[in-house]
């Protein structure tokens, strides 16, 4: 049963799914209703399941998270929208201080299947504080799991699983790859939510990435291939937890690791794997792991984006940079 | 405290005498009960028994003038933005006279809050219509500078320009300076919490704030209902302070309201609600599709009442304006057309290194670090395509 579909529409189709399996699950947000949402996610669902589904919410994201957690308490199943990156801090306090901790302030007694879903990342020319990248501030969140697909299988069945998990997920949404197209097939049983694939094999380096930098990466190995270099890329997948072990098992194969995210570096995911790699593969690696992505400055206007987003370039360099060690 | 008595504070009712409505009706007419209004969509003159105005034949002409332009570069911007110049745009169309009359009320030394939507604003704070561009464009993210007209820059966040109104009017207060603020916030807004707590610490600490809600019926594709179950201007009494309702497409009736609000808070009366009631008559951006979601008959219901064919047709039953003046208006709207135009195509793309300016203004050794790492980057294509092939940076 494999069908060609873009990331929007497997989103579309995931959460369909979900609305249909268990009538638990609820999806609110700003705009979710009539309009199907500024991206189209939740297009049609609202007419097919009705308003006590698919529910519009007042403006406010503090209000939108908060009432899940209590819908969740009460044993509904939330899938919640942030409109853009840039508009789920309102809602930071809710996730951070309560969402993230009432299991364990339970003692357990009590679970939170909540799904946050934030469209990320830049690329798509807009105004700002829709093109940010915060996973980090939410990785460091214990209590919380962060994912993000980068195709539109993963994003199909990636959120199927968050919603069927027992704990928060922040899900977060490649926008610029919404239109990619790929073959879903929604048939077959997925693997683990937070495991790594190994999304290209090759020889020399590893390339770790997530959500829209995978396919930067697998560019960048297309690109390296033709000058006779043999590029792995790791597809992360998930961001917390980390599937170490296949990074790990990647880089004891090729002893290089670059990893690349939109996010900024300083105190990015790219740290983390960075430290606990080294840890773990010391005296396999040929150099230090290097990483590529955002700079410490706030996300630029528009027409400077193509410059501050790490593309084919910046990735190939630090291949170039990590092999001359 | 109450609303009747801040219209005391309002401009004297007399005088002129020229455009009373007393001048054509023989007896006052008196508006919807429960909006404020003082030139219905048939362009008649009514009283209202809290507001007061008095304007000129010049004044009158003068609002007609803002709005027609204001009109014309938002269209300009429109057009712009389907050729690719712009990235997007919001319009607001439709909202000419409660952000051209509101605009209006307050003085050079009054402070203002916009959202991102509030071009007739700047328009009347002689902000120059293409600075307003650049974000739009993508060169930049507001980049005119606050202080030069007392115009905030646009908030994208919602409602969270109005607790930086609310803090600036209690430094207003503390100075003894005795101007106002003013917040601009849309219907969608009145319902984050940020707003609630603007209103909270304004009455606490009775802030010299006019909170100015444009309700346009729609925040993107959620109308009003789905935000509050109470008419807007409502919620201030909870708050302890006085809301009105003023026709948002009354250009008249939003300045006589928004100028006792104004005063309400020069006078040491403290935060006042004015919700002016009207209508997104475009798509809430360039990228929205408004056929989804709302009917076309309501829009129409909405043309009915243009502001701006309201006062015009005022003006022409008071003979108040002769061909030449229109004449003259829609020349001066082509020249800010073209202006605009060509202002935007030859605004130029700031230069990479931008990204790393104005982070702190203390400096970073951090970003310090990263731009020079960026800049030998870019550099080493001019040395690869010199023959050297060494890469440094990120
Ligand atoms: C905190 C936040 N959440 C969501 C958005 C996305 N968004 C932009 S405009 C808008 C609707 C605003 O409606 P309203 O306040 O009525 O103002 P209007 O656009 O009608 O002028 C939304 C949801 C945002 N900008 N900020
Ligand atoms: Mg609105």
């Amino acid at each position: 049963m494999t069908q060609t579909m873009a990331v929007a529409k497997a989103l579309n189709e995931s959460l369909r799914k979900a609305l249909e399996n268990d009538p638990k699950v609820l999806i609110m947000g700003e705009d979710v209703g009539k309009l199907g949402g500024v991206f189209r996610i939740t297009d049609g669902l609202h007419k097919d399941f009705g308003e006590g589904r698919v529910i519009d919410t007042p403006l406010a994201e503090s209000g939108i998270v908060g009432t899940a957690i209590g819908l969740a308490l009460r044993g509904y199943r939330p899938v919640v929208e942030i409109q853009f990156d840039g508009f789920v801090f309102p809602a930071y306090d809710q996730i951070v201080t309560q969402l993230a901790k009432m299991h364990a302030r339970a003692l357990g007694k009590i679970k939170l299947p909540v799904v946050i879903r934030i469209p990320y990342g830049g690329g798509i020319g807009a105004v700002e504080h829709h093109s940010e990248s915060p996973e980090a501030l939410f990785a460091h969140i214990p209590g919380l799991k962060v994912v993000s697909p980068s195709n539109p299988s993963d994003a199909y069945w990636m959120l199927q699983q968050a919603i069927e998990c027992d704990d928060p997920v922040i899900f977060f949404e490649p926008k610029r790859r919404y239109w990619d197209k790929g073959e879903v097939d929604v048939s077959a049983l997925p693997g683990d939510l937070h495991r790594a694939v190994v999304a290209q094999q090759g020889t020399d380096i590893t390339l770790a990435a997530y959500g829209p930098m995978v396919k930067v990466c697998l560019e960048a190995a297309a690109a390296a291939a033709n000058e006779g270099r043999s590029l792995e890329v790791v597809d992360l997948r998930s961001l917390s937890p980390i599937d170490f072990d296949t990074i790990q098992a990647s880089v004891e194969r090729t002893g290089r690791l670059v990893v690349v995210h939109e996010a900024p570096v300083f105190y990015g995911a790219g740290a983390e794997i960075a430290a606990r790699i080294t840890e773990r593969c010391f005296y396999h690696l040929e150099a230090p792991v290097l990483r590529v992505g955002g700079f410490h400055a706030p996300y630029p206007p528009a027409r400077l984006e193509e410059e501050y987003l790490p593309g084919l370039d910046r990735v190939l360099d630090a291949v170039d940079r990590a092999l001359a060690f | 405290m109450s609303v009747k008595s801040t219209a005391a504070g309002g401009p004297p009712a007399k005088g002129r005498g020229r455009t009373s409505p007393r001048g054509h009706a023989a007896k006052p007419r008196t508006g919807e009960p429960g909006l404020v209004q003082l030139l219905t969509p048939e362009g008649e003159r009514v009283e209202h028994a809290d507001y007061a105005i008095d304007l000129t034949p010049e004044e009158l002409r003068g609002l007609y003038r803002d709005m027609v332009l204001t009109r014309r570069f938002d269209a300009e911007a429109i057009t712009l933005q389907r050729q690719g110049e712009l990235g997007l745009w919001a319009s607001l169309l439709g909202q000419e006279a409660a952000q051209i009359g509101s605009g209006r009320a307050t003085r050079p030394d009054d402070y203002v809050f916009p959202t991102y939507r509030e071009h007739g604003v700047a328009w009347t704070r002689d902000v120059d219509p293409l600075n307003l561009l650049g974000m739009f464009r993508g060169v930049n993210h507001g980049g005119w500078d606050p202080n030069e007209n007392n115009f905030q820059l646009y908030t994208i966040v919602i409602g969270s320009q109005t607790l930086h109104a609310t803090g600036y009017a209690m430094g207003v207060a503390k100075d003894g300076a005795d101007a106002a603020v003013i917040a601009y916030f849309g219907d969608g807004a009145s319902s984050q919490g940020d707003v609630a707590e603007a209103f909270t610490f304004a009455a606490v600490y009775n802030a010299p704030v006019v909170f100015f809600c444009q309700n346009n019926q729609w925040a993107i594709s959620e109308p009003t209902e789905k935000q509050s179950r109470v008419p807007i201007y409502q919620r201030a009494a909870g708050y302890g302070f006085p809301g009105v309702r003023v026709d948002g497409n009354d250009v008249l009736a939003v300045l006589a309201v928004t100028r006792a609000a104004l005063e309400h808070a020069r006078s040491g009366q403290g935060p006042m609600l004015v919700e002016a009631f009207t209508y997104r008559m475009g798509a809430h951006t360039t990228t929205d599709d408004p056929t989804r979601y709302r009917r076309d008959e309501e829009r129409e219901e909405w043309a009915s009442k243009d502001p701006i064919a309201r006062l015009k047709t005022y003006l022409e039953r008071e003979g108040f304006a002769d061909e030449d003046f229109y004449a003259g208006i829609d020349a001066e709207s082509d020249a800010l057309a073209k202006r605009v135009r060509e202002g935007v195509r030859n605004m130029p793309n700031p230069g990479t290194m931008a990204i790393f300016e104005n982070v702190y203004a203390d400096g970073s050794a951090l970003v310090d670090e990263e731009r020079a790492q960026f800049a030998a980057y870019q550099a080493s294509f001019e040395d690869a395509a010199a023959g050297s092939s060494a890469g440094t940076g990120h």
